[in-house]
């Protein structure tokens, strides 16, 4: 590579150009297929990843469970009554929202860390790195299984109308999901190059989980601002709340979703073919 | 078949620290380019040349030894083998199911049982859970650890742990093996049904590689040698021809 690097140019300019051969991006195809197939790895390390963090604890991961709980309880007891909302459709819609957030917010926080965290696999054994961003999400995953039973009971409790809609979820979930694997990808690549990336995007997630509607309902905002329907995050939650709360989500909401999935691939593509192979010397 | 060629291959590490790695610099380098052009270039992210136009074949039952000291390149060359650098420029083909054992144990977890990490360990040497099943009953028989692998491994001795990761380890002979000193097998009781074991494995393996500081590793394991020195490739030959010149170059 180095005798095509042309004088003066950015090594990283250099090397985006020599990623992006035939060669290099059938080997970032191969890299995310490989990786599907290590699966059983992958699951392996990311249901250890969620055990280690409650060893020895008597409830173990169901502590996830129980401090979703009480966030969720505390909240919306709290917000029920700052927004004088009548608590009996509040407290479901507040659990929905902030379970697929929890689901939303890890994946792209733990997704940055993706391949920094596992930096000393990286560099002894000879596996796809894409199955650092399968581990994520598997881990996420499961989180989330913990994490749905408290809206299950809350929406039991309050008699939220469950009805066919509920078929829409797994649905949801599963695009969730692809994009939370081009957002690992991309975002773990990015980190591990610039260290800074996990701490902006942290920041930046933390100030978009006021912006989206999660703890206030879409209605609450005036004319619908272009604040809301330039928001993903508002288009990747209301596909999963709304048939959890037994209503169809929106086209626009649908269409949205999947646009961000097509294009957040494509860029995600054009960079892991790029520079998947120097994630190896970045970490 | 199972086969190594490397053509010109050469490797060199970006090396980053807090400021080229931060945005901020990145951002306010390129905003004030103009004015310290020099400053910048000399900012420049420092390179070290790791391996240079390492050319090499080997072939099936090559046992090549990989001598020089520290920081000679053994260890990158060792990664490029085993796919996880690939090269910045030159070619390289690996045909076969490669193996790279740096660290015997890694990717065990000390809360986990030793049955547990056997299959965790299985894993990432490539095995499926149902292939690592079938040979569960020699691996457990092997450590003689008996009940003890139902506890978790931070109850263990260190050479207890060490019999797990060896036993696991040898237990799936791939065709081309990578190893970084050898592999070690704890106390000396152990040792003679270790060695017996490591003779059988290697054995099988059709291609070996061995980046070893110790002489008598290289001369037991290797046939053929090579030195190398600031990522390049000085002497090729018999293990013991490399190992003189070698002792040469040291001054003894």
């Amino acid at each position: 590579m180095s005798s095509e690097t042309q004088v003066g140019e950015s090594p990283l300019l250099s090397q985006f150009r020599y990623g992006l051969r035939s060669e290099q991006i059938r080997g970032a195809l191969r890299d995310v297929a490989e990786g599907w197939e290590r699966r059983e790895l992958w699951m392996t390390l990311g249901l250890q990843d969620v055990r280690q963090r409650y060893r020895r604890s008597k409830l173990g991961p169901f502590w996830i469970t129980i401090s979703m709980a009480v966030m969720v309880l505390a909240l919306g007891l709290l917000y029920g009554q700052i927004f004088r909302q009548d608590i009996h459709e509040y407290l479901p819609f507040l659990a929905a929202g902030f379970v697929i957030w929890g689901l939303l917010a890890s994946m792209i926080n733990e997704g940055c860390l993706a391949f920094i965290q596992s930096d000393g696999m990286i560099r002894q054994l000879n596996a796809p790195v894409s199955i650092y961003a399968f581990r994520v999400l598997w881990s996420n995953l499961i989180a989330f299984a913990h994490n749905i039973w408290v809206f299950f009971a809350v929406a039991l409790w309050f008699g939220v109308d469950f009805n066919w809609n509920l078929l829409w979820v797994p649905l949801a979930l599963f695009v969730i999901l692809l994009n939370g694997l081009w957002i690992s990808l991309l975002f773990g690549l990015l980190s591990a190059r610039f260290r800074d990336v996990p701490l902006i995007v942290g920041s930046i997630v933390q100030v978009l989980f006021f912006i989206t509607p999660v703890i206030w309902r879409p209605e609450m905002l005036p004319g619908r601002a272009l604040l809301l329907d330039l928001n993903p995050f508002y288009h990747l939650v209301e596909i999963m709340r709304a048939p959890l709360l037994g209503q169809p989500a929106q086209l626009t909401h649908w269409l949205s979703v999947l646009s961000i999935l097509l294009v957040g691939w494509a860029v995600t593509f054009f960079f892991y073919s790029a520079y998947r192979w120097r994630i190896a010397y970045w970490v | 078949m199972a086969s190594i060629q490397l053509e010109n291959v050469s490797v060199s590490f970006p090396v980053y620290n807090a400021a080229t790695r931060s945005i901020k610099n990145r951002i306010i380098q390129s905003a004030t380019g103009g004015q310290i052009r020099a400053d910048t270039t000399s900012q420049r992210i420092s390179v070290v040349q790791a391996l240079q136009d390492i050319t090499l074949t080997l072939g099936e039952g090559d046992r090549l030894g990989l001598i020089g000291h520290n920081g000679a390149g053994k260890t990158t060359l060792l990664r490029v083998l085993g796919g996880i650098y690939e090269p910045n420029s030159g070619r390289i083909s690996v045909k076969g199911l490669t193996v790279p054992l740096f660290d015997i144990s890694l990717g065990m977890d000390q809360e986990s049982t030793g049955y547990e990490n056997i299959i965790l360990r299985g894993l990432f040497l490539g095995l499926t859970r149902r292939e690592i099943k079938a040979r569960m009953e020699e691996i457990a028989d092997f450590t003689e650890l008996g009940d003890f692998l139902d506890l978790p491994i931070r109850t263990y001795s260190a050479g207890m742990q060490m019999r797990l990761a060896f036993a696991v380890s040898t237990s799936v002979v791939p065709d081309i093996l990578l190893l970084d000193e050898g592999i070690g097998a704890g106390d000396a009781a152990f040792m003679h049904k270790a060695r017996e074991r490591l003779a059988r494995f290697t054995e099988k393996v059709s291609i070996i590689v061995l980046s070893s500081h110790s002489d008598d590793l290289v001369r037991s394991m290797c046939s053929k040698a090579i030195l190398m020195e600031h990522g390049q490739i000085v002497h090729a030959g018999p293990t013991d021809e490399v190992l003189e010149r070698y002792r040469e170059m040291r001054g003894f």
